[in-house]
């Protein structure tokens, strides 16, 4: 059930250059049922900007009540949110989407995950619980340069890591594509912008995928329309998918990207 | 409640507050925020002869307190909306507004006969202004006769009163307004959305995908009160306002414009809770302002009327 919540804020730190980690409460955090499920965010409390910001979860723990989310100072948007505090209250609407499929990867099988830029967050999550079902896990994480180079730490503790670095600032030179071809596995997720994934569905087709996509959205909850994707490429089906409502993961193919 | 019942013709609306149409999809979705039956009526996304895809995408951008959107009037299609749509509707005590559109005068005509028909459908607002399709739409929103014309013929096959969507992108709207009133139009819903654009300051291009899009949200309140006030005064069928209406002191403002009920649009997307919200603070304000019934507020920025003591309940 989606709730609209004043949560307060636990920490705020910026953990790479203006990416942000945010910690809040909130009761909401009992119906997050899957990793890669995100939330909407009011930024400001007048009406400028106006629509709320999707920022995907990149860890929760219902014991505490809270979660975390990263997200990257870029618009005006993000540079308001940056501004909060501890203690500070924000209105989040969610928990919204439907996240990676766990159960499509059995215990002693092998999962890579592949995250590019402010795409790595929600496969944090993702780790920590497929870890926990006995998954075997891989990293191979994608950044601009090494300043941008978040969570690396985090994610070694679950499994091996690969960081590749546009300038070859960092890790290894290159696009997360050139490393994963080196590797096995029984099931990819990955999340990151849209040239990555194409690739990454287009090298792996006989694979099992999953991508969580990213679009422009209004409201979030699949009213308005705005975040809609083909299913098919023939001009007359008009099928289609809400990345809000019916995403933002899908199986590599579900949807035309 | 009995201070904000409202009766327009095909509507008795139990409060004047009502989503507008394509910012509540059918409703399902907001379904499950709050039970429909609290809205006064529901204005459900515009309907086509055919089913349409819509845009490509990006479909939003967001603007100085607004956005824009060029959606496409995206919808399953006429037969779809009437098994499927409107049937599920009729689980709430709502009266429904469907929004009809088209590309072709004879498009309007049937998708008006067929939902006109539906048993929870009690009135119709035809979709003379959405700037977010290339052929119809909006070029039956800008002429006059054109509007007249098609208003006649729609009423000829509605079996319930019909209500034109008038788009505040043209010259003269109470010229239009006048022309649909003499084609027989039982009431106006005004403003559609203000074509606009935003560019991408990386590439120098549009950042909607359809390049214009439509402005919507509280930067347009002012054009919207503005073009009710006028075109209030010089129709004698009622006005159902919308444009950036966010909270009960800009449904008062609507109603001193001119309006006689008010449709909330984006402002659903900020915050899904948001009508009955409105709904719930709406007997507070009118004791504040000391009104007995919100039906008082109606026309007063051009009526001649004395001054009510401020808070005189």
């Amino acid at each position: 059930m989606i709730k609209k919540e004043l949560c307060k804020i636990i920490s705020q730190e910026e953990v790479a250059k203006d990416i942000f980690e945010l910690t809040v409460e909130a009761d909401f955090v009992n119906e997050i049922n899957a990793p890669g499920q995100f939330v909407h965010i009011r930024v400001a409390k007048g009406l400028d900007p106006l629509l709320r910001r999707p920022i995907s979860i990149s860890s929760f723990d219902k014991k505490n009540s809270q979660f975390t989310m990263i997200y990257r100072k870029e618009g005006k948007g993000t540079t308001l949110l940056a501004d909060n505090g501890p203690g500070m209250l924000i209105d989040i609407l969610g928990p919204l989407g439907n996240g990676f499929p766990v159960n499509e990867v059995n215990a002693g099988e092998t999962a890579l995950l592949v995250g590019g830029g402010i795409g790595v967050p929600p496969l944090y999550e993702l780790s920590k619980q497929l870890t926990a079902k006995g998954v075997k896990v891989v990293h191979v994480l994608g950044f601009q340069t090494e300043s941008a180079v978040f969570y690396e730490k985090e994610f070694l503790e679950y499994g091996d890591t690969y960081i590749t670095t546009v300038d070859g600032s960092y890790g290894k030179k290159g696009f997360v594509t050139d490393v994963i071809k080196e590797l096995d596995f029984d099931c990819l997720y990955t999340c990151g912008p849209t040239p990555m994934l194409k690739a990454i569905e287009k090298q792996y087709s006989h694979k099992k995928v999953f991508l969580s996509l990213e679009e422009r959205m209004g409201c979030g909850v699949g009213a308005c329309f705005a975040c809609v994707c083909k299913t098919s490429n023939e001009a007359k089906d008009i099928s289609y998918k809400k990345v809000c409502s019916d995403g933002p993961v899908f199986r590599a193919g579900e949807v035309l990207i | 409640m009995s201070r904000l019942n409202i009766q327009l013709p095909g509507l008795n609306l139990k409060n004047p507050i009502m989503p507008a149409s394509g910012c509540f999809g059918f409703g399902r979705e907001y379904s499950q925020f709050y039970d429909l039956s609290k809205l006064g009526a529901i204005m459900i996304k515009a309907t086509t002869v055919e089913p349409r895809f819509g845009n490509p995408t990006p479909r939003v951008a967001e603007t100085s307190s607004g956005m824009l959107n060029a959606i496409g009037l995206q919808n399953p299609g006429l037969e779809k909306v009437l098994s499927n749509e409107l049937p599920w509707l009729s689980q709430y005590d709502v009266p429904i507004i469907a929004n009809v559109a088209g590309s072709l005068e004879e498009d309007y005509i049937e998708v008006a006969e067929h939902i006109s028909k539906a048993a929870n459908v009690h009135a119709l607002e035809l979709n003379i202004s959405c700037p977010n399709v290339k052929t119809g739409g909006i070029a039956f929103g800008t002429i006059p006769e054109v509007a007249k014309q098609l208003t006649r013929k729609v009423k000829e096959v509605s079996e319930v009163p019909v209500y034109v969507k008038l788009s505040p992108n043209v010259t003269n709207i109470v010229e239009m307004a006048k022309a649909v009133e003499d084609g027989g139009a039982d009431g106006l819903t005004m403003i559609n959305t203000l074509v606009g654009m935003r560019l991408d300051l990386k590439t120098g291009k549009p950042i909607l995908a359809n390049r214009t899009g439509g402005l919507s949200g509280p930067a347009i309140k002012p054009v919207a009160l503005r073009m009710i006030y006028e075109v209030s005064q010089a129709v004698n069928i009622p006005i159902i306002g919308m444009g950036g209406i966010e909270s009960a002191e800009d449904v008062i403002e609507f109603f001193y414009a001119g309006a006689s009920a008010v449709a909330v649009g984006t402002a659903n997307f900020v915050d899904p809770f948001v009508c009955p919200t409105i709904i719930d603070e709406l007997p507070m304000l009118l004791d504040q302002l000391g009104y007995e019934h919100i039906s008082e507020c109606r026309g007063r920025s051009w009526q001649e009327h004395e001054q009510l003591t401020y808070h005189r309940a």
